[in-house]
């Protein structure tokens, strides 16, 4: 079983009704994340790997089964976690030090405590200086720190990610990578990080999770014996991530054909 | 760093080269140019009425310029404008706050509520495919031949542009942003606080923009039908004397109160929007 901040998903399935048609998108899901650890889900798209991610979030309910958080059920908002997506989530209309701020609100933190408190955030993924900018005067990447601010500045324990870093180049996802494994070691949240890309998948997790095409199933559940203190630059030339990244590719290559051929 | 370069342009940095100076130089050269071609436009214009009149044209139908110039002197001089002008212009204004008001708020509650919005579907487009001005008549046995049915005539037809332009604003917020906002902790009267309302703001600015023009109208045409006072009231008289100098003077005022007005709509959607950028 889970200690507090633990995530206990317990049979769950979840199927869409839509155009007089049922389709079930995920089946006979029971996984258990340990608090403090870093799991990805990878799989084909349209696995469902996302739907899981937003019944942890409370988004979405689930069809059957449970999923418990902090060891309660989560049955609407799931107000302890953070959560990111691709898609750029700040308000446009708000400066980026108001976005910070706009959670810290929720929680009651005082206006003066709440401004240092946001300055220091800022300043911690590297945008001091840009507290007055808006949203549409930032790059991608800048957008994806403020996101990161935010999350850092209340502090949830658990973060859900669903393919945060989809949107950047190449070398802007390495940095943010590496970003968010460096505040992980400092905060030893709990992280469930969806993503296709399977060596950002090993380059960041302890366990990788394999979900199978449509009906999504867990596949495989690798774990990435890789040191927890990684560089994220240079971890892909290691012998162990060739393994993981060998053994997670032979998991994943026939769902994807078996998505091709339908 | 690939990203350096968008952060520089994002926020100032780079230097005020030539050719900044050039491209800023020419900008300004454009902007004259308009303002001069709208000068000359406008007075070709009053030059061809000024000639017509009188010549190719009865001056009865399209009077001169002359003649309007010499009746809005007037008219500022013994009062008659400003008197019968802040009568309009209450009128107008009233109607707008309670078109707007009444307007916006049932916009935001049938966007959240479905149901609502469902059920009064047909009733709100059947009401809403009445041309506004046949109620005119209906305020006026009302609320009597005073400024109320005015306000009730303008009121009416901005209540509608707000509403559906709200309606549609509340529809088209992101789930994205309202699911955020929820998990970092926001209640229900948060979301609408910081992400309902700022988000619709556009859908309603436009709404606003378009809707001023029409409070006028409103306001002008309660005027026309029964009242002894305000602009349309003006016009009205003098369309019976057929003294079409003051039809054309009266005809001026709105049309330059109308873009002062939205003039003014400008400038607070240029605040109110400053986070689009450019």
């Amino acid at each position: 079983m889970t200690g507090g901040a633990g995530i206990a998903i317990r049979g769950v399935r979840k199927a869409y009704v839509g155009r007089g048609r049922e389709v079930l998108a995920l089946d006979r899901i029971d996984l258990t994340i340990e608090a403090g650890e870093f799991v990805a889900f990878v799989g084909p798209s349209g696995c469902g790997k996302s739907t899981l991610m937003n019944m942890i979030a409370g988004i979405l309910p689930v069809t059957e089964g449970s999923i418990l958080h902090h060891g309660r059920a989560v049955t609407g908002i799931n107000r302890d976690v953070g959560y990111m997506t691709q898609r750029d989530a700040v308000l446009p209309w708000r400066t980026v030090e108001q976005n910070v701020a706009l959670p810290l609100r929720f929680h009651g933190m005082p206006a003066a405590q709440r401004r240092d408190h946001v300055a220091a955030m800022l300043d911690h993924v590297g945008l001091s200086g840009f507290g007055r900018a808006y949203p549409a005067e930032l790059s991608g990447g800048m957008r994806k720190r403020v996101a990161l601010a935010q999350l850092l500045a209340y502090g949830p324990d658990t973060l859900l990610m669903d393919e945060p870093f989809g949107a950047l180049d190449a070398q802007l996802k390495l940095l943010m990578q590496e970003r968010l494994l460096r505040i992980w070691l400092e905060r030893r949240q709990t992280v469930v990080f969806v993503t296709h890309d399977l060596a950002e998948a090993v380059t960041l997790a302890n366990r990788v999770v394999v979900f199978s095409g449509r009906p999504g199933r867990i596949k495989a559940i690798e774990p990435i014996d890789l040191p927890v203190d990684r560089d994220v630059f240079r971890v892909r030339f290691l012998p162990e991530f060739e393994a993981a990244y060998t053994r997670l590719w032979d998991a994943l290559a026939p769902e994807i054909r078996k998505g091709e051929a339908a | 760093m690939s990203g350096a370069a968008d952060e520089v342009a994002a926020i100032g940095g780079g230097l005020r080269t030539a050719s900044v100076r050039a491209v800023e130089a020419s900008e300004v050269r454009r902007r004259v140019l308009v303002i001069v071609l709208r000068i000359v436009v406008g007075v070709a214009f009053i030059w061809l009425w000024h000639h017509a009149s009188g010549r190719w044209i009865d001056t009865l139908l399209i009077s001169s310029p002359e003649a309007v110039g010499l009746r809005l002197w007037h008219w500022t001089l013994d009062g008659t404008l400003w008197t019968n002008l802040s009568v309009t212009l209450e009128a107008t204004a009233l109607g707008f706050v309670i078109g707007c008001g009444i307007g916006f708020s049932l916009g935001l509650l049938f966007g959240r509520y479905r149901l609502l919005a469902e059920v009064f579907d047909p009733y709100i487009t059947a009401i809403y495919s009445i041309p506004k001005i046949a109620l005119a008549p209906l305020f006026i046995i009302w609320f009597g031949i005073g400024i109320e049915s005015k306000v009730a005539v303008s009121a009416a037809i901005v209540f509608f542009v707000i509403f559906l332009n709200t309606f549609s604003g509340v529809r088209e917020v992101d789930p994205l942003y309202v699911n955020t906002t929820k998990i970092m902790g926001g209640g229900e009267l948060s979301v609408l606080r910081h992400v309902i309302i700022p988000s619709a703001a556009s859908w309603v600015i436009t709404g606003l923009k378009v809707s001023v023009p029409y409070a006028l109208v409103g306001t002008v045409i309660g005027e026309f039908m029964s009242s002894n006072s305000g602009i349309g009231y003006l016009i009205s008289q003098a369309t019976g004397l057929f003294n079409t100098a003051s039809v054309y003077a009266g005809i001026i005022v709105l049309a330059l109160v109308g873009a002062i007005i939205n003039a003014g709509l400008k400038q607070v959607e240029a605040r109110v929007l400053r986070w689009r950028g450019d």
